[in-house]
């Protein structure tokens, strides 16, 4: 079942590692510009949910579909088409690639998909403005702050106009103050740019920035307001 | 709250008719909770009484007569004395919630659908707050962040009852 004018949709997901279940028929769905928090315990399964959602790992049973499309029916290519052009992504960190400057962290996923350098850098330059982060266009990672440094990494995740950021713990690593300040400007950001948002968090003030919130219990999604 | 330490504690700056007093009052520390009149004025009534502030003076400017109230050496002691105590902290020991889990447990009931509906009215009014902080002020930003984290405690607690519910179950029902 796809609920009406979902953008990604998740049915009846199985997943074990070995004999270790980590999802045990979870269902999930997102609208297009929503911020659903995906929040539950250490070992839940929720960061598997993130990444069968991605199509980085492939669930042993039920359905995956973006924008009317079933993820099993993509060949590799496509699903990594997918990740690059429609897909964003936020994790609590190590992502930026230190031997890049941070406006060449911000426009390689431009790059990876045929944009001219000038063009590329100049929409990275855009968004590392709304993301407050213009300043250290011209520094390494290992020269900015953990704070500027996931902002950073939120305007890489923007800048190739996803349709669908995940974000994995994204503050795990700051102080809150900081940790606040990315949230604000990420959820703002996607908000006005109608890009769903996959937030997986533990923590509740984290959780408390999203349009509504599905728990992961034992492998299992449990959406109060919204059950698919 | 102590309403009277307050409206002393805003008569320092100098002296204030009650209006005056509700307004600011309202302002600085009122957003959900604005004062009645009522409040302000008794509130005078019995600081006056205690020699905490006197009158300043009477205007009336062709309307009904408004008392002008000053704080005095008494009600500066007053303040620094009420300012220096530190507040007692709250021992969060007769939760209905827990009430709620054990009853829900000795009846037979579904503890963890109580906890996770209790874990979602929580999450919604903690959204409600962030939105707010967002697109307050500092002052704004302060006091939501108070509830902010006393509601994060609490979900912190929901749980961890959640993980213990099994063995409390044990212990409720021998």
């Amino acid at each position: 079942m796809t609920p009406a004018g979902s953008l990604l949709t998740a049915h009846d997901l199985h997943k074990s590692y070995g004999s270790t279940p980590a999802l045990d028929g979870a269902s999930f769905s997102i609208h297009p510009g929503e911020v659903v928090a995906v929040m539950g315990p250490s070992g839940s399964g929720k960061s598997t949910l993130l990444h069968c959602l991605a199509g980085i790992v492939t669930p042993d049973r039920g359905t995956i579909t973006y924008a009317g499309r079933e993820l099993s029916t993509m060949s590799d290519a496509e699903r990594s088409a997918l990740r690059r052009t429609e897909f964003g992504f936020v994790f609590q960190f190590g992502q930026l690639v230190p031997e890049l400057t941070c406006v060449e962290n911000v426009a390689l996923p431009l790059r990876l998909s045929g944009a001219r350098r000038k063009d590329a850098e100049r929409t990275a330059l855009t968004w590392m403005e709304r993301l407050e982060v213009d300043d250290l266009g011209a520094k390494r990672p290992a020269e900015v702050s953990g704070g500027q440094g996931q902002r950073v990494a939120v305007a890489r995740a923007l800048a190739s106009s996803p349709k669908v950021i995940f974000a994995d713990e994204p503050t795990g690593a700051l102080d809150s103050l900081n940790g606040e300040r990315v949230l604000e400007l990420l959820t703002e950001a996607a908000r006005s740019a109608n890009v769903a948002v996959v937030l997986v968090t533990h923590e509740a003030r984290v959780a408390a920035y999203s349009d509504r919130d599905v728990t992961v219990r034992d492998g299992r999604a449990r959406d109060l307001e919204h059950a698919v | 709250m102590s309403i009277g330490h307050t409206l002393l504690g805003l008569l320092e700056s100098g002296p204030r008719h009650g209006y005056d007093l509700k307004r600011t009052f309202d302002e600085k520390f009122g957003h959900d909770r604005p004062l009645h009149y009522g409040q302000v004025y008794s509130t005078m009534s019995r600081l006056l009484k205690n020699g905490l502030v006197e009158v300043d003076g009477i205007e009336s400017d062709g309307g009904p007569e408004r008392k002008r109230y000053a704080i005095t050496e008494a009600g500066i002691t007053d303040v620094s004395a009420w300012l220096a105590q530190p507040e007692k902290p709250e021992p969060y020991l007769q939760s209905t919630l827990y009430t709620k889990v054990v009853l829900a447990l000795l009846t037979g009931r579904s503890a963890a659908d109580l906890l996770d509906a209790q874990r979602s009215e929580h999450l919604r009014l903690m959204r409600i707050l962030t939105d707010r902080k967002r697109k307050g002020d500092l002052a704004d930003q302060l006091i939501c962040d108070h509830a902010l984290f006393h509601l994060e405690a609490d979900l912190r607690w929901l749980e961890l009852t959640a993980a213990r519910l099994g063995r409390l179950a044990k212990v409720v029902n021998p």
